[in-house]
């Protein structure tokens, strides 16, 4: 074992790639992935959202809650940056990178769309009682879910989801993790047993930053992530949590518990098993989960109209344009 | 509901010495909420060696000024920032706390929050004072924060209310709550606070931070030319400069603008540039996407410039004019230049 370590270890330092950004340098080595012994677990919270960008009137239902099914879903935009950012640090430095999203059943979709991607492990975190949460409540039960999923390294997140568009989520869960958080990461620049450094953005410049690990980063749209790979897309297409397993052989005369448990067992040796918990399987505390454990209420919901109150074309000849210069001076917008 | 109500508190930004002009408008709107419910305006200033900073927010409206210096204050970090306004909250226990939507504010009231379980409304554009009749749980608040937001990508404005122990916890976006005049002889009371740090907060450590000022000022322009994808090149940006600097106006961009290097990301108009809201905004060769509108719509008048007939951009604007910037920019400046 150690002569295969000092080996790699010999290896790397021939093969290192330098490059240059931003006046620091970053040594990597993009062979590593694969060749060595997993040495961190990084997870990554990603979020199913509706396509805000697409938004039809019917999006929301009269007691002020989304209703998601009318837009189509999407892996929340710097959700993938911050899932590009843990495969890099998988590439550089061997890791196990775990997926996990609190969200109906049908959130395993982004889940399997991170393992076409190249995260290792997945888990969906599912329960009626979790509908309504804010971000609070949100966070305390991811929290559970990071409890549960074990000891790890770093935990990242997207800066914001483009639905709720708060950003609290991950520095809540820092808190509640009681581990240090920094968030609007731009790139890691190294990271050991111990600790991370890491540049982030600040106003009007940037900020490198070192914190010992375990630790929560916020990642905002710094990267390109990488796209599914087909051969992954091949593998874990066929990768199933418990309900999809018991809904895809509803209705046939197979629902017999230990048919099914010989099928997970089944689909989990070929790592084809997305982890499906609800409350109690992360022991979560009913009082602070879903809407009794979320002290804001929404009171009230409008939409937006967009259309300005009086538009005025202009036509874009000398006429047209001395017009509404003239009326711009006339009503002192312009003096 | 008899019991005595906490007072309004305003947490106050500061780089270097210097008071971030969010953290002006939260302390006049948080005067006026205050006045409203008949309670004080205080004022939570950290840092090392901002003591310069006091008499400006008792001219702003503050009452009271809580003042914690410490080198670990300095520069901002998260947890020992959330640990002095923490230890500040069990001890006064306001009934309103106020955060600019900063970058961050945005990373420090949600920590404060997550460990006082207060509820936080993110990116506030509007707080009133109003009842909430809460009918799905029956109860009644009086007198409560309701904290008015965007989400859902602009799409949606929501009213929110914490119906939890107080504070009642916001951040509220840059630019939009009114700065008053400053009354230069009003006077106010400093508590000094002790802050005390374990080691605990103090492992983050800043290894290097590169931060210049903003040499634009979009936040207080009165008239912005705003340039976008349309104009097609960084040597025609000047046709931008040129009416901006004949109207007397600043330069503002869209994102496209930014990211193609046309132009510095100070200038970048939008949910993750500068919010604007000045008295005329010109936007040239913007489609108008939901987060560039997040950052402009606002403004009291818009003038679209678009040779596509259909860009969104004319939807929000007062003024259209459908046609090639490059023929339409120079006519405005000729106008403009004509007439006065
Ligand atoms: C109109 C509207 C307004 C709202 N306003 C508020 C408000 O002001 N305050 C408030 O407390 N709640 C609010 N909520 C509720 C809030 O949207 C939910 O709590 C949501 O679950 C998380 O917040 P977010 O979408 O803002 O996520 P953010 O905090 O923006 O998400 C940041 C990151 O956290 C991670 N993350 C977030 N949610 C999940 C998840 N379910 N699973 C896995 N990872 C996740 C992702 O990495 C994500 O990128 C609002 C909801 C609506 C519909
Ligand atoms: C999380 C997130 C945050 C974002 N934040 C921001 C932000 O803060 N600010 C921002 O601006 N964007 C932001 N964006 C990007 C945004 O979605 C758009 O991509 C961007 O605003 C487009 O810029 P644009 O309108 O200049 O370019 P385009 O959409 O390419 O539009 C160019 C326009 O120019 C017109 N045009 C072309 N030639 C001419 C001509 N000769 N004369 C006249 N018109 C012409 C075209 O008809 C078109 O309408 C964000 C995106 C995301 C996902």
């Amino acid at each position: 074992m150690l002569s295969f370590f000092h080996a790699c270890a010999i290896l790397s330092s021939f093969v290192v790639k330098k490059y240059v950004k931003n006046n620091y340098k970053i040594y990597r080595n993009p062979k590593q992935n694969g060749g060595h012994a997993v040495s961190f677990t990084i997870i990554v919270f990603v979020k199913q959202v509706p396509d805000t960008q697409n938004i039809t009137g019917e999006a929301m239902k009269a007691d002020g809650t989304v209703n998601r099914a009318a837009l189509p879903a999407i892996f929340n935009p710097e959700d993938l940056n911050a899932l590009e950012l843990a495969l890099q640090l998988k590439d550089r430095y061997g890791a196990k990178v775990v997926v996990g999203t609190m969200g109906p059943p049908n959130a395993a979709e982004v889940l399997r769309d991170a393992l076409y991607r190249g995260a290792d492990e997945a888990v969906l975190l599912t329960d009626r009682n979790f509908a309504g949460a804010d971000t609070l409540a949100t966070s305390y039960a991811l929290s559970c879910c990071a409890k549960k999923i074990g000891k790890f390294d770093l935990i990242l997140c997207g800066r914001q989801a483009i639905d709720g568009d708060t950003a609290q989520v991950g520095p809540q869960l820092a808190e509640k993790l009681k581990i240090p958080q920094i968030s609007y990461i731009e790139e890691v620049i190294s990271l050991d047993k111990h600790k991370v450094k890491a540049r982030r953005a600040i106003e009007g410049g940037y900020e490198i930053l070192e914190t010992p690990v375990p630790a929560m980063l916020t990642v905002i749209d710094s990267n390109d992530p990488r796209p599914p790979a087909a051969k992954k897309i091949m593998k874990f297409k066929k990768a199933i949590t418990r309900s999809e397993l018991v809904k895809a052989h509803a209705g046939a005369n197979y629902t017999d518990a230990e048919a099914l448990a010989e099928e997970e067992e089944n689909l989990k040796t070929k790592n084809l098993w997305i982890n499906e918990w609800n409350a109690s399987s992360v022991d979560a505390d009913p009082q602070r989960i879903g809407l009794a454990g979320s002290p804001t209420k929404v009171k009230k919901i409008e939409s937006v109209v967009l259309t300005a109150a009086d538009f005025k074309k202009i036509e874009a000849n000398e006429q047209g344009i001395n017009g509404l210069i003239h009326e711009l001076i006339q009503d002192h917008t312009l003096g | 509901m008899s019991e005595k109500i906490g007072n309004v508190w305003v947490f106050i930004e500061q780089e270097g010495g210097k008071i971030a002009d969010v953290s002006l408008e939260l302390v006049c709107k948080g005067h006026e909420l205050a006045k409203r419910l008949g309670v004080k305006t205080e004022a939570v200033l950290l840092g090392n060696k901002i003591r310069h900073c006091v008499d400006t927010l008792y001219h702003y409206g503050c009452d009271t000024v809580y003042l914690a210096e410490d080198k670990h204050l300095e520069p901002f970090t998260v947890l020992p920032y959330a640990k002095v306004i923490m230890d500040l909250i069990k001890e006064h226990k306001p009934n309103i706390l106020l955060f600019g939507a900063t970058l961050k504010g945005r990373e420090l009231a949600p920590r404060v929050a997550s460990e006082k379980l207060a509820g936080l409304t993110a990116d506030c554009t509007d707080l009133q004072i109003d009842d909430f009749d809460d009918k799905v749980n029956k109860k009644f608040y009086k007198n409560k924060l309701m904290q008015i937001r965007p989400a859902f990508g602009g799409n949606i404005i929501a009213t929110i209310v914490n119906t939890w122990d107080d504070p009642q916890m916001v951040t509220v976006r840059e630019g939009v709550m009114k700065m008053t005049e400053p009354d230069k002889s009003r006077k106010g009371k400093l508590v000094e606070v002790k802050p005390s740090l374990s080691k605990e907060e103090t492992i983050v450590k800043v290894i290097e931070r590169v931060s210049k000022e903003k040499n634009v000022n979009l936040k207080g322009a009165q008239i912005i030319v705003a340039g976008g994808y349309g104009v097609g090149s960084k040597e025609n940006f000047k046709l931008i400069y040129e009416l901006a600097e004949a109207l007397g106006g600043q330069v503002g961009a869209s994102r496209a603008a930014v990211d193609a290097g046309w132009i510095d990301h100070d200038h970048q108009v939008g949910q993750t540039g500068v919010t604007v809201r000045p008295k005329l905004y010109i936007a040239c060769g913007i489609s108008g996407s939901i987060q560039h509108r997040a950052g402009m719509q606002e403004a009291k008048r818009i003038i679209a410039i678009n040779s596509d007939p259909d860009a969104p951009i004319l939807s929000v604007a007062h003024y259209g004019i459908v046609g090639d910037l490059n023929d339409i920019i120079p006519k405005m400046i000729k106008a403009y230049k004509s007439k006065v």
